[in-house]
């Protein structure tokens, strides 16, 4: 099967996982690490970690701007192409001239990781659920998940529960946001006006949310888009936006580590408690631990002029002068 | 069951937290609490604690009664703290030019035919239709809306009051 060099004597057993190639790059893996083979060497991710990253980065169809599996490998979205790397953000490996980039069709692209994930997602593994709520993904093939790694992200048009919008989630309260109250508002509206007046319980809806990290939007107002999400353990990627983004913490706390987004030398830390709002510059990249599961309002600007007005540096990476 | 308890913020009992450098300034991330804010606000004043070029998202003080205001897009509310009505009216003539951004703050009443009302406390999620007036009403004790919306002429800008200076 390979016939690269430093193919590793491990990957000559058949374990029942294939091989997965796209241009330059294939993707193998084994009993506990993907490994990415590039022209230039090979960098291993462990399994359970690059399946979380792979996850996000597919359901969200590569999101906006850079998702770093790690601080070496991950993708950059162009929306309609995306770029695969090896070391693009990573300053030694720029410095050395060691880093690989190729650009891809989104939808080629999207093709091979659909069908890795899916190949890879041994029985009993959810790569959207917190590490305490599942199974390991280690060892020989074993059955797949389809149905967990088949969830999309949710959008909702202008708000959750508006007649001919998203519904309502039914799933059971989580097991950490149990105690979130789930009494409905109250709802009046004169015959004509059910369209229009609307509320529901914002709360308790994340409260039934079944994937952690993984924002949903909620509310819209033009292109200011409420995405809401419930957190818990580590962020399985490191952010690093094409724009400004905020958080508003609704509750309990997240503690997010912030590193430059080029070079990824870290610049700090923002702990952030039920309350707090703080926005993400568009020149880092973040990663947030959540130690108890938590609600997370991420406020995006889905504005598509947005990347180029950034990366031309006509607007400030910092989105208020004070 | 998990016996973890979920901690919600309140005005009266917030934990605020904040930005710890290690090679930056502490300014970039516009850090503030959104009770904080609202503990230190006039009623139903319209603080931007979020700005993203022309959106804001504003912390609202809900205390008695509000003027009333209108948008011609839409707005939301959620609510962070209190128990609050928000009434709604479809003004006879329309009161905001179609197209102006932000939310516009009314002198009175408008006439127009009553569209019903929410009730709505902590965690509840309130939409500001676009075309409609809308009033806040809070007898209770004072509560915190967070507002998502476009800035407008009532938005105020205080970051230098609200947010994370120092490292
Ligand atoms: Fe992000």
């Amino acid at each position: 099967m390979s016939t690269v060099a430093n193919a590793s004597q491990g990957l000559n057993k058949d374990l029942g996982y294939k091989a997965h190639s796209i241009g330059g790059f294939r993707f193998e893996r084994d009993e506990y690490f993907a490994h990415i083979f590039y022209p230039g060497g090979r960098h291993l991710i462990p399994v359970d970690a690059f399946l979380r990253a792979l996850m996000r980065d597919v359901a969200w169809g590569f999101f906006y701007g850079t998702v770093n599996f790690d601080n070496v490998f991950g993708t950059v979205n162009h929306y309609g192409t995306v770029e695969m790397f090896v070391g693009l953000f990573n300053e030694a490996y720029r410095g050395s001239n060691r880093h690989h980039v190729e650009t891809f069709e989104s939808k080629d692209l999207k093709k091979v990781f659909d069908e890795m994930l899916d190949d890879w997602t041994n029985e009993g593994f959810d790569p959207f659920a917190a590490p305490d709520e599942t199974g390991l993904v280690f060892g020989p093939k074993k059955g797949n998940n389809t149905a967990a790694i088949r969830r999309q992200r949710l959008v909702a048009d202008r708000m959750v529960g508006l007649p001919g919008d998203l519904t309502f989630r039914t799933d059971p309260q989580n097991r950490q946001l149990a105690d979130v109250p789930t009494d409905k508002p109250g709802v009046f509206a004169e015959p004509g006006f059910e369209n229009d007046v609307h509320a529901f319980n914002f709360f308790d809806y994340l409260s039934r949310s079944d994937v952690t990290w993984n924002p949903s939007v909620v509310s819209c107002v033009k292109d200011s888009q409420f995405c809401a999400t419930t957190e818990e353990h580590i962020l399985p990627i490191t952010h690093g936006n094409d724009r400004v983004e905020w958080f508003i913490q609704a509750t309990d706390e997240i503690i997010w580590d912030i590193d430059d987004r080029g070079t990824g030398k870290p610049r700090s830390k923002v702990v952030m408690r039920a309350g707090d709002v703080a926005a993400m510059p568009a020149d880092i990249r973040h990663r947030g631990y959540s130690p108890k599961r938590s609600i997370l309002i991420v406020w995006e600007n889905n504005d598509s002029t947005l990347p180029q007005l950034y990366a031309s540096g006509k607007v400030a990476p910092y989105p208020v002068e004070f | 069951m998990s016996s973890q308890q979920t901690y919600f913020g309140s005005l009266e009992n917030f934990q605020k937290g904040g930005v710890e450098v290690i090679d930056d300034d502490p300014k970039h991330y516009a850090f503030s609490n959104v009770f904080e804010v609202a503990s230190k606000s006039k009623p139903y004043e319209k603080v931007a604690v979020g700005k993203n070029l022309k959106y804001v998202i504003e912390a609202v003080r809900a205390e008695g009664t509000s003027p009333w205001f209108a948008a011609a897009h839409d707005e939301a509310a959620l609510v962070m703290d209190g128990d609050i009505e928000v009434h709604y009216l479809k003004p006879d003539q329309p009161v905001v030019a179609e197209g102006k951004e932000g939310t516009v703050k009314l002198a009175a009443e408008p006439a127009g035919k009553k569209m019903g009302y929410v009730k709505v406390r902590r965690g509840h999620m309130a939409l500001l239709p676009k075309g409609s007036a809308y009033q806040f009403r809070n007898a209770g004790k004072p509560g915190v809306l967070l507002v998502q919306t476009i800035l407008g002429e009532n938005t105020v800008e205080k970051w230098a009051d609200i947010c994370q200076v120092k490292a």
